[in-house]
Order: C-alpha cells, then structure tokens, then sequence
C-alpha cells in the first residue's frame, strides 16, 4: 500500500528505491539490447574511474587497472560461451578451453612473422570464431548421444587433446615456444582520436574498449538467443531430453547449435587474447582455463547472462590482483607462518573452497537467473502433494481390486518383463522410468555404449 | 514372420488401405533380447476417430505407443502416418557413410591429380579449399539432416526410421504415462516448446531480432494461451509447471502436445490417478479436442469407465500380442479378453 500510495502523492518519488528499481526492471524487460549496452557502458565508466580511486589505485596504477579489466574480458567472453553450453542446454562440457585455443592459433596463422601472413585483425576475428564454431561442431557431434559424466569425460579427452596437438604439430605451431609476434589489431584509421590507429603493446585503453564492445554485441546476441525459441529449447533439453524430443524438438541440431555458439564465443575470446598477448603457446589452453571458466559460470550463476559475466569477471579480478597484493601485504607482516604463503599459488584451492561453499550456501550462484532462484527456492506446496496422494483413496474400490487381480495374474509375467527389460535396456538405452539414452531413432541396434545406460 | 509373409500382408493391407486411414501398422515386432514386448500387431487408426489400446499390465502397450512415437526402432513391421512410411526398420544405412566422405574424398583425388599433372597453385589451393568445405558440409548435413539430405536418402534407397521429433513434425502429439513436463519452466514456455516445430525462427533470426521472429513470438504466445485456455488452464501460464496441481500437469502435458497441431494425439493413461471429476473432466476434454480440433486420438488406458464410455474403437494386447479388436461392447464381451483380465478361474 506504501509503495503505491507515495507513487500516487508524489508521482515520481525518485528516493522510493524499490520504485525505481522497479521501473528500471520493467525498462530493461522492454529494451533489452538497450539497457545491455546502456548497462556496459556504464560499467565500463564505472571501473575506468574505480581504478583511480584510494584503495584501488594502490593495487595497480591506472595503465596496468585497464590491461587487467581487458584480460579479464577474455575470462568473461568465455565465461558466457560456455554459460550456453553448460547454463542453458546443460551439456557440461571440460574442455571448452580447445575452443579458445582454435580461435588463437586461427589468428596467429593469420598474422604473425612465423606464418609470413599478414591478414587484418577485424574479419581474422570472424574467421576464428567460424573455425572455433566448425570444431566446435565436429567435436560436439560424437558426444551428443551421451549424458552427464560420459558427455564430460569425453569433452574433457577433446579439451586435452587439443593443446596436445598443438605442442606436438611442431613444424606448424612451433610446439611449447608457441608462435610469436602476432600482429596486434587496428581497427580505426589513425586520424580518429585517441582510438584511431595501430594498437601499441602500451595502448591499454583501445584494447579495453574494444573488449568492452566485443562484450556488448556478444551480451545482447546472446541474450536474444536464450529468450528465442532456440532458447528454450536449450532449457527444454536440460529439463528432459526426451520429452523435448517428443515435443519436436531437433535435440541433435539443436545441442550441436549450442556446442556452435559456446564454441564461437571462445573463437572471439582466442582471437582478441591472441593479439593482446601476441603470442599462443599450447600451456594458455590446458585443463585449468577449461576449469576456471567453468568455475566461473557456476560460481557466477548458471544461465543468467549478467551474472555469468560479472561473476567471471570479479574472479578474474581476484585472482589477478588481490591475490598478488595479499601476498606483499602479508609479506610485509612480521608473522611467522602466513607471510610465507603464496597466496597465488593457492588459487585452486580457494576456487575449491569457494565451490563447496557455494554449493552448500548458495546453489544457485552469486547471480542466479530468476528462473533458477525460482527452481531454488519455491517451496513445495503442501497442499498439492496431499491433493495428489488424496487421489488414491477416491478411486473407486472395486476397480483397484480388478487393478489387483490383473496385477497378480501378470506378476509372473512382470518378472520375466523386468528380467529382460534389464537386458534390453543394455542392448537399446532404456528411454521410459527417468533414464535416458541415445537420441531416439538413431537406429544404433548393436548399441551397448556405455554412456548410454544411466544418467 | 517369413518375408514372403510379410510381403502377402503388406500388399493385402495396401489394397484395402482406405483414404480415412491416418495411421496403419502392419506387422509390427519388438523384441528386447530374448523378450518379445510387441509381436505382429496389426493396427489402423481412421481419421477423426478415439481408438484405445487396453491390456493388462506389461501387455506391450507402451511399448507399441512408443514405436508409434518414434522412440524405439521395431524388430520388424512398418507403420505409415499420413500415407507415409514413417517407421520400419532402417534398411541400407551402411551406404550412408559413403555419402559423408565420398564428396570430400574424391574431390581430393581431383585435387592431387591437378598436383601431380602441373597445374597453377592457385588452382590446386582452390581445389583443396573446395573438397574441405565440401566434406565440412556434407558431415554438418549428416548430422543435421535437412529435408533436402532426406530426399537424396530416400533417392539412394536408405531408408532411416523417423526419430521422435520427425513424428512430431509429421503430424504426431503425445503425452507421457509418468508425466514429463520441463518442471522448471513455466505452463507458457512448455506449449511454446511444444510449438517448437512449428515456429520457424533460425539462430540468426533471434540474434538479430528480425521483424519477422517478432511477430512469430507474439503469434507463437498468443496462440500457446488459447490453448492453455482450452485445455482449462486459464492464466496459470505464468506458474512453473512443478508447481501446477497433479490434474493441471496431464493437462498441461496435452497442451504441449497440441501445440505442434497434431493430426494424432497419442494420450499414455491420461487419467491415471486422477479422482473421479477430475476423470470426468479430461473425458470431456478429449471429446472437445475431436469435436473442435478434428483430432484423432489413441489412448492407453486402465480406467475401464475411460475406455468404454470414449472409443470408437477397442484393441487389447496381451503378452505382445493383438487378442480382440472392435467397438468397446464387442470386446467386453470377448471371452479372450475376459480370461486375460480375469484368469480362466476367475469371474
């Protein structure tokens, strides 16, 4: 009664905040795109200025605040490609650092001294994605008659054999030393101002914006995806696979679409690291990218966009950052034991404590989606449960006893059923009862996969 | 059965196959290792009719229903759906490999035969270019399979049973005996994903945001609630489907299910464990559905009242097999059925 009566006197009452939160929620329903791009440029106004305040601008100065918020980028480009995969068709996927690794070396192909080719930065930037997306499918398409553990064992063996196949492949990648002197980006002629011109090592801001728009159109795209029709049939394939198969549902193109789309997110995320870093080296793209990105989608929030990259980025912030600062500030302590620590080394196991307890306090990310804080947080409702178990007893007698001599005059029958419905589930995947196996159809009779027998 | 058999049947059933059949299954075999679940059913359902398949427990109804659905592969048997052969066993798939890598291949061979005989580089690059493209497409076409790809299979002679969503776009609803429901989406987004095939949005489209894709989503909500609202579940779009009460779920499950405007609505007990008015109420449902939308509907159904007071017509399975066939009072009085329902000792 509150919030509208000081709605009515005051009309527009600015300081009632759950008012103006509200409108800018109704606002940023209506004008998605719009509130996005607003939204990021805001907050990339919003760190700028950070930097050069007190307490962060003792951390780092001002040039070496904006490399790292362009580097962690890179992590929030990644985070929200594999948010696709994981957060929305929830096909859990360990090796999605290969497709960050096909983006960079696609551009250090490109346009380094090594490969003698010199192709510019901004259309190099669509080709690695397509080749990431292209991997991305060929890739996706051997796991896709696979479930949960099998699907992520088998994207975990691709995710180690790629960086591998770059190491080994000396005479193309140069193995360990990896492929220097990749050409940095230019993106505007030199008479623009400020932004104009080739990107030097030191041109921290250009490399910033750019990232900041990468992200922009990536955000907006993507959260036009995930409210499409595409979208939910993403959510309808993590709720339950067959059951969005039988709603007509394509689940082959439609999981292989989101492997695609994970995959061009990471393509763009290679590139621009490959020409910020200007050097690939197979040791960018092993197991911990492929872990910490993930850890950033569920510690940020799985399946909210904003969420997603706000948590990848404040972990990237972290770890970079903080981290190397708690270490000489506790240096400079006179304590015996933890001015020793190496707080930088002990990333993972912070990452590893931050997960369990996150899991146990939080479920459903620093940032859930609402339909997760939903999920999460309804409670079941009592009185449906009792309404449902009330059914029972309102069946009519007579036929619960037919259901019961019907019922023992097939037990035998049933037993035998079940003796070799469990055989016959080894042979086909049992597709009724909750388990699920291969994509229906896929006529595979000699079967047997391993993958396909249990969730 | 001998294939001669099978060819006899096929070619009686062809003669006689009436233009007001919509689904006609002949012959068809399930086996599960050494179980056969469904054993030669012959099975048509007429256009616009309520047909039901009974039987006791582990009879092989759901199982029929989901070789129906295209969920499992038969033995052997073939269904048509809408004067089309939809499901039979796949026959001549090893031949499609060939077609993945074929192209590829012996655009390749060109490519090093150019090599070898001299010719430009930029040639030879060209080439190469193209076989990889073209092997990158026809393994994406393999694995997305457009119509086109099923045409070019059908002209080779290999012939793929359809998968669940083929049935669907065919022309084919179904709901399930436990529900399945996406229980953390909301009624709405469950008849939109439903409506899934219908809808014609591609990725880009929904990136760009298309004028197009716009007015497809407006239709697509407006027409998922005049289906809620037709099912019963007025304004209740917004609630997540776990949340729904028991009876509201089967409904929202034949909500889903109409959305892709199915011809045949494949109903797996739909008034299990529902009381007494809540049965009513679905019964009333599913006659609307016929008299409104022209639906045919197969129900599997324990409820005998269901059973009785709804078919057209009756089929009882039982240990895999088709035991009676006929309008429900014909197959009440069937002594076959009474003894599979009863026991010969019983009464």
């Amino acid at each position: 009664m509150s919030a509208s009566a000081a709605v009515r006197r005051g009309g527009m009452n600015r300081l009632d905040p759950g008012g103006v939160r509200h409108r800018i929620a109704k606002f940023s329903d209506a004008h998605r795109s719009t509130s996005i791009v607003v939204g990021m440029v805001l907050f990339s106004a919003l760190i700028f200025v950070l930097a050069l305040v007190p307490p962060f601008s003792t951390f780092l100065n001002h040039q070496s605040w904006l490399n790292t918020f362009a580097s962690a980028g890179v992590l929030v480009l990644l985070a929200l490609g594999l948010n696709v995969v994981v957060g929305l068709a929830g096909l859990l996927d360990l090796g999605y650092a290969a497709f960050f690794a096909f983006g960079a070396y696609t551009y250090a192909f490109a346009a380094s001294p090594f490969s003698g080719n010199d192709f510019p930065f901004l259309p190099m930037l669509f080709v690695g994605a397509a080749v990431a997306a292209v991997f991305g499918v060929l890739l996706g398409a051997p796991t896709l008659r696979l479930r949960g553990d099998y699907l992520a064992i088998m994207t975990l063996g691709f995710g180690e054999i790629v960086p591998i196949v770059f190491l080994n492949a000396e005479p193309y990648t140069q193995g360990t030393n990896g492929i220097g002197g990749i050409s940095r980006p230019e993106i505007l002629p030199s008479w623009v101002p400020f932004i104009g011109g080739p990107f030097g090592a030191l041109d921290n801001l250009k490399y910033f914006l750019l990232m900041i728009v990468i992200l922009a159109v990536t955000m907006v795209l993507l959260y036009r995806l995930q409210d499409s029709r595409i979208g939910r049939a993403w959510t309808a394939i993590r709720e339950d696979e067959l059951a969005a198969a039988a709603s007509g549902v394509n689940t082959v193109t439609t999981k292989l679409l989101a492997f695609a789309i994970g995959a061009t997110t990471a393509g763009f995320a290679g590139v621009y690291s490959a020409s910020k870093i200007t050097i690939v080296s197979p040791n960018q793209f092993y197991f911990t990218v492929s872990f910490t990105v993930l850890a950033m989608v569920v510690l940020g929030g799985m399946g909210n966009i904003w969420g997603v990259a706000f948590g990848a980025f404040v972990i990237y912030i972290i770890q970079s950052v903080f981290l190397t600062y708690l270490n000489t500030f506790f240096q400079a302590l006179p304590i015996p034991i933890i001015s020793d620590i190496n707080f930088v080394q002990y990333q993972f196991l912070l990452y590893g404590v931050a997960l369990v307890l996150m899991m146990l306090l939080r479920p459903e990310g620093l940032f859930p989606s609402k339909r997760v804080q939903r999920v999460l947080h309804t409670p079941e409702d009592p009185s449906l449960v009792a309404a449902t178990a009330g059914t029972v007893d309102l069946t009519a007698e007579q036929e619960l006893e037919a259901e019961r001599l019907a019922a023992e005059r097939d037990l035998e029958t049933r037993e035998a059923l079940e003796a070799a419905g469990d055989a016959a589930e080894e042979a086909q995947g049992p597709y009724e009862e909750g388990a699920l196996g291969a994509p229906p159809g896929s006529d595979e009779e000699t079967g047997g996969h391993p993958g396909e027998l249990r969730r | 059965m001998t294939a001669a058999a099978r060819a006899e049947l096929g070619m009686a059933a062809a003669a006689e196959s009436a233009p007001g059949l919509l689904l006609e299954a002949r012959g068809v075999t399930k086996r599960f290792g050494g179980l056969v679940a469904v054993n030669r059913v012959d099975f048509t359902i007429p256009e616009r009719s309520i047909v039901s398949l009974i039987g006791p427990n582990g009879a092989g109804k759901t199982t029929f229903f989901n070789i129906i659905a295209g969920i499992y592969d038969p033995t052997s048997g073939e269904i048509d759906f809408r004067g089309r052969r939809m499901i039979a066993r796949s026959h001549r798939t090893w031949r499609e490999p060939f077609l993945w890598v074929l192209p590829a291949v012996l655009l390749g061979l060109v490519t090093a035969a150019l090599s070898s005989a001299g010719a430009p580089f930029p040639v030879v690059l060209l080439m190469a270019v193209v076989a990889t493209l073209v092997g990158i497409i026809t393994l994406l076409a393999a694995v997305a399979r457009p119509p086109s790809y099923q045409r070019l299979l059908v002209r080779l002679g290999i012939f793929r049973s359809a998968r669940p969503n083929d049935m669907v776009e065919a022309g084919l609803g179904r709901t399930f005996q436990n529900i399945r429901l996406f229980q953390n989406m909301t009624a709405l987004e469950n008849v939109l994903v439903g409506m899934h095939c219908r809808l014609r949005a591609t990725w880009w489209d929904a990136m760009l945001s298309t004028p197009r894709d716009r007015a497809e989503e407006r239709r697509a909500a407006a027409r998922a609630e005049e289906l809620l609202t037709l099912v019963g579940l007025h304004g209740r779009g917004g609630e997540l489907a776990k949340n729904l009460p028991y009876g509201d779920q089967r409904r929202l499950e034949v909500a889903r299910a109409l959305g892709s405007d199915p011809a045949l609505l494949l109903l797996d007990e739909p008034t299990a464990g529902m009381n007494p008015r809540e049965t009513q109420e679905m019964m009333a449902l599913i006659r609307k559905l016929r008299a409104e939308l022209g639906l045919t509907v197969l129900l599997i159904e324990h409820d005998m009242r269901v059973v009785m007071g709804i078919s057209d017509r009756v089929t009882v399975l039982d240990h895999g097999e088709k035991i009676a066939e006929g309008t429900p009072d014909e197959v009440r009085r069937d002594p076959k059925v009474i003894e599979a329902y009863l026991g010969t000792g019983g009464a």
